[in-house]
């Protein structure tokens, strides 16, 4: 028989344990049905600042899974007698075991005028819909003045509420009650630093005061603090603090913490054995863990019990570490950093000309019964990182466990660099999913020998990604060396023989194979190669013996479709054709019997064409003007446009003027990948850039430049770059870009996991293509530079030399006698090939009601055999 | 071991020159379709013009080069490399193409056909 299971509360937690009872619950022994009291699906409430850079609710949705969900209709009441839950809708529903997962709610000092409109709190994604609203209105706003918003609450979520509105236009000014920022997490004197660096970014902060009112004032809010000072604000927003959402429990009679929190033993079991809480809402022996990890870790040990296991927590081992998140100011604490154990030693690195500050608390020197020194103040207790938080990821795993090296060293500047074999098995690689050294080093042994393999059979570095370098050291201390060799003929990375090709000035693959790889390469290094050489401009693809390099699409300049023909398109640069342009397409795919097909880059393919009729094909369209488009090359396919100021009476910027001048301009140019651009000439965004690898999107002031963004088997939003940049830089940072990406990703691989694959990721990309920390952006450019003064027509280039012609034969020995194997039938008046043996058969509607059909054209079918359900 | 070797008829197809090294051409060779490749050594292979999986004609146009030596043609419809020794698929079990055998006479590729 099934048991049911209700779980109060969609957040992390709750969907964690669906999640871990979903994948273990193999004989379906649960029903489980869930209730949420927000609209929305559970969501990544830990990236939910990530909101206002433009990440979409839907990327930060959290995997559906399958069971029933009432969303928007919260519990009121439990009847624990009854055991049953009745929710706000007034549906009633029986349980065998409840589990509540209500999470906290924001706590609100109680100071008069804290409901006032513009007074917000910072924790869902309503709230956050709610902030940029007035945000936006704010700065909409006319007349003169600064707008600006008060936060109260200095803390994590503080410091991710300031920059949030510092985002969206605001000054913020932070007001910290206790003397510094971050108190729960860092001491003193990272304090002092901490506070140095928040305010070089931008953010005013006021420590050692409260807000003791807030009033409004002429349309705007005044916050006066206790000081007396009166700060004006546009919005204010509380972050200061949470509190467990306990009030359904307690109305329940479940018996609470002294502190609040739903009281659960070690396995999370209620004062009532059918009823278990989990996450921030659960008070664990008496405390609550506002951080998503703890809350994790108990969710699985429900899930584990629910099913009749015997895990239980062990409070003490809860990884505790916190690090902020995307100020550009680097902070993390973790275990005892504020050396609260009796007898710790604080360890202190401070460097306030580096800006850095960093503190390691460590076991003091403990002795046996007999008096011999059993525990050279050697065992890692905690830490403080401020400034440089670096070497995060390898300490944390330690605490716990003896230091491998004098603590001093392990902080200093340039001093011990742990590798991952300093790390005990027991070490949690992984907090968020607490995944130990010693999970992830039987998962390589079972043969996950990359990070995406780590990823997927642990869940290690699946939510904030900060293990993800460490996840690479253990696979390297496991001696699986993560192979960077392209294929087995180069050991190189392709990023490397780029390097070697652009350094040695080799410009033929028999020379490189020759003196820096083996055998006679394969259709993995060949194009790779065919591709470098390519972008660093060194002629028609074709010349010598790069013919031999290419694939069939870059051999034969089209792209192979599955009969052996081949599509033909002519590049449009923007989307933009005149009439005669669309007549002359029009007449040649009619002439050679092409099928024709609008593609979503805004251009014309022409479908069907055998090998020995591109030639005559192309000199057709090379004669009307027409150029390659590339269609068939890892390199620019098309920069899509909306009509901008032409046409649309949004528009602020000249978009398809700006598509056509960067199609012209990156046309030809050969990468690790194929890439697309998109303008768009307002925030509406009817281009769709933002799914392109480089995106770009009218302001009124200019530019804002997006990149990094796919669609395709992993759709992406591309993500900002630099914003308001007026059209040469935009195109000077662009380039930049796109050489960089040239020269350093993978083989296949798209601008999206290339950024994610930088150590740094965005971050590091915008260091080096904006703010030039490598000193690289000259030498970028002047190979952007060189490639757009060389650019020729691959296919005139072809139509011009006899020799290039002459392999556009069907065969050597009858060159125009066609491939009999490629047979045409007509489909909705084209031609289209032979559907392959049960594989593709024409798709025919059928509708199960009746329907009529309106217009002319050709019909639907509409079925409604008898019986249908109706 | 006595190896039954058929008798052929050969079939002129080109001159050398227009093998590219490390590329392959097709021929039409007595109403069959045949992928002839020149190696970079200078050796001369010719297989089934039709690639097995997809079944599109193609196979002359896939990229040449060698698995552990072994030469090879990749397809270029779904990247399956075949050995240009013995026809034998690398990458699926149980799929191969016919040989030919191919020489050069008076500076002309001809195959031979049983
Ligand atoms: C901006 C921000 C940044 C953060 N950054 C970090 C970080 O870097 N690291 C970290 O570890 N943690 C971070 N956190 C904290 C982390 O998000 C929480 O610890 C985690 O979400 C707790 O999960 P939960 O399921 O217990 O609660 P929640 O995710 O809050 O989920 C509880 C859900 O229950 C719903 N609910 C409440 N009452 C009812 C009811 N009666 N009926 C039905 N549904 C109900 C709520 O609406 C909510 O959707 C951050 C939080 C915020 C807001
Ligand atoms: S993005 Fe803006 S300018 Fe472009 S078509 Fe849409 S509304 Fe008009």
């Amino acid at each position: 028989m099934n048991r049911q299971l209700v779980v109060i509360g969609n957040g992390m937690v709750g969907h964690r344990l669906v999640q871990a009872l979903r994948e273990r619950d193999t004989r379906r022994e649960w029903h489980v049905t869930v209730l949420g009291e927000e609209t929305r699906p559970a969501y990544d409430r830990v990236a939910l600042s990530s909101y206002v850079d433009g990440t979409t609710a839907d990327e930060l949705t959290l995997p559906e899974l399958g069971v029933q969900l009432h969303l928007g209709d919260p519990a009121v009441a439990i009847d624990r007698a009854a055991r049953r839950v009745r929710t706000a809708s007034g549906r009633t529903l029986s349980y065998d075991a409840l589990v509540l997962a209500t999470g906290s709610v924001p706590f609100v000092p109680p100071v008069p005028g804290r409901d006032l409109p513009g007074c917000f709190v910072y924790r869902t994604l309503d709230d956050l819909d709610a902030i940029t609203a007035a945000a936006e209105a704010a700065v909409a706003r006319p007349g003169p003045g600064r707008r600006s918003a008060v936060v109260v609450g200095g803390g994590l979520l503080g410091l991710e509420a300031a920059r949030a509105l510092r985002r969206l236009g605001l000054s913020p000014q932070v007001v910290e009650i206790a003397p510094r920022l971050m108190p729960v997490q860092v001491d003193e004197g990272g304090g002092a630093l901490l506070r140095r660096l928040v305010e070089s970014s931008d953010l005013a902060v006021r420590c050692g005061v409260s807000v003791t009112a807030v009033a409004p004032d002429r349309g705007r809010l005044t916050a006066t603090l206790s000081d007396g000072v009166e700060l004006d604000a546009d919005l204010v927003v509380f972050s200061a603090g949470i509190r467990p959402a306990d009030a359904l429990a307690r109305a329940a009679g479940l018996a609470l913490g002294e502190r609040g929190g739903v009281l659960v033993d070690n396995r999370c079991r209620t004062s009532d054995e059918d009823v278990w809480a989990i996450g921030e809402v659960a008070a664990l022996e008496g405390r609550t863990y506002g951080l998503v990890a703890p809350g994790y870790a108990m969710a699985e040990v429900v899930a584990d019990r629910l099913l009749g296991g015997q895990a239980t927590m062990t409070p003490a081992e809860l990884d505790m570490s916190t690090q902020l998140k995307m100020l550009g100011v680097d902070v993390a604490s973790f275990g005892d950093a504020q050396a609260a154990t009796p007898g710790a030693l604080e360890v202190v690195v401070d460097d306030p000309v580096a800006g850095t500050y960093s503190k390691l608390v460590v076991s003091g020197p403990a002795r046996s019964d007999s008096g011999e020194l059993v525990d050279g103040a050697r065992t890692l207790l905690g830490g403080v990182l401020v400034g440089d938080a670096s070497r995060f990821a390898s300490l944390r795993p330690l605490v716990g466990s003896p230091l491998p090296a004098d603590p001093a060293a392990m902080i200093a500047p340039g001093g011990v660099e742990l590798g991952a074999d300093a790390l005990p098995d027991s070490a949690q690689i992984c907090s968020c999913n607490a995944v130990t050294k010693g999970a992830i080093t039987s998962a390589i042994a079972g043969g996950a020998h990359d990070v995406p393999a780590l990823k997927a059979c642990t869940r290690a570095g699946t939510s904030c990604g900060s293990c993800v370098p460490l996840l690479k050291k253990v696979l390297a201390t496991e001696g699986v060396e993560v192979s960077k060799a392209l294929c087995e003929h180069f050991g190189q990375s392709r990023a490397e023989l780029f390097e070697v090709v652009a350094g040695t000035g080799i410009r033929t693959f028999s020379e490189l194979v020759d003196r820096f790889g083996r055998g006679r390469g394969c259709d993995i290094c060949k194009p790779a190669i065919a591709s470098i050489l390519a972008s660093l401009g060194t002629g028609h693809v074709h010349d010598g013996e790069q013919a031999a390099l290419q694939d069939t699409n870059d051999h034969f300049l089209a792209n192979l479709q599955r009969n052996g023909t081949y599509s033909v398109v002519p590049r449009l640069p923007g989307g933009e054709v005149s009439p005669a342009q669309l007549i002359t397409i029009g007449e040649v795919a009619r002439d050679f019997g092409l099928y024709t097909k609008i593609t979503g880059g805004q251009r014309i393919d022409m479908f069907g064409a055998r090998v020995e009729q591109l030639p005559a094909i192309w000199r057709r369209l090379v004669d009307a003007g027409f150029e390659s488009g590339h269609a068939y090359g890892k390199a620019l396919r098309t920069v899509k446009s909306c009509v901008g100021t032409t046409w649309c009476r949004y528009g602020v910027q000249d978009s398809v003027g700006l598509a056509v001048a960067l199609e012209l301009r990156y046309r030809g140019l050969r990468a690790p990948h194929k890439f697309k651009s998109g303008v768009s000439g307002c925030a509406r965004e009817c281009a769709e850039a933002r799914s392109k690898d480089f995106g770009i999107i009218a302001t009124e002031q200019g530019w804002n430049l997006y990149v990094g963004g796919n669609g395709g088997f992993t759709p992406r939003h591309a993500e900002l770059l630099a914003s308001d940049l007026d059209t040469e830089q935009l195109v000077t940072i662009i380039d930049r870009f796109l050489m960089f990406y040239i020269r350093t990703a993978d083989r296949l691989q798209r601008t999206a996991s290339w950024i994610e694959s930088l150590e740094g990721g965005l971050e590091h990309l915008r260091a080096v293509v904006v703010e030039d920390s490598l000193g690289i952006c000259a030498d970028l450019e002047a190979a952007m530079e060189k490639h757009v003064g060389s650019y020729a027509d691959e296919w005139r280039g072809v139509l011009e030399d006899e020799e290039k012609l002459a392999r556009f034969v069907s065969f050597v020995n009858a060159p125009d006698t066609p491939d009999a194997t490629i047979e045409v039938v007509r489909e909705r008046g084209q031609p289209v090939p032979l559907p392959a043996p049960g594989v593709r058969q024409p798709t025919e509607l059928r509708l199960r009601r009746p329907c009529a059909v309106i217009g002319a054209g050709a019909p639907i079918t509409a079925h409604d055999p008898a019986g249908a359900d109706r | 071991m006595t190896t039954v070797v058929p008798d052929l008829r050969w079939h002129d197809v080109c001159d050398l020159a227009r093998l590219l090294p490390e590329r392959g051409a097709a021929a039409l060779v007595d109403g069959r379709q045949v992928a002839i490749f020149r190696t970079h050594d200078g050796g001369l292979h010719a297989v089934d013009n039709i690639d097995p999986i997809s079944g599109a004609a193609v196979l002359s146009r896939g990229i040449v080069g060698d698995r552990g030596g072994v030469p090879t043609v990749a397809s270029p419809v779904y990247k399956e490399s075949f050995s240009l020794l013995d026809g034998r698929c690398l990458d699926a079990d149980g799929v191969s193409v016919t040989v030919y055998a191919v020489r050069i006479t008076d500076g002309r590729v001809q195959i031979g056909i049983p």
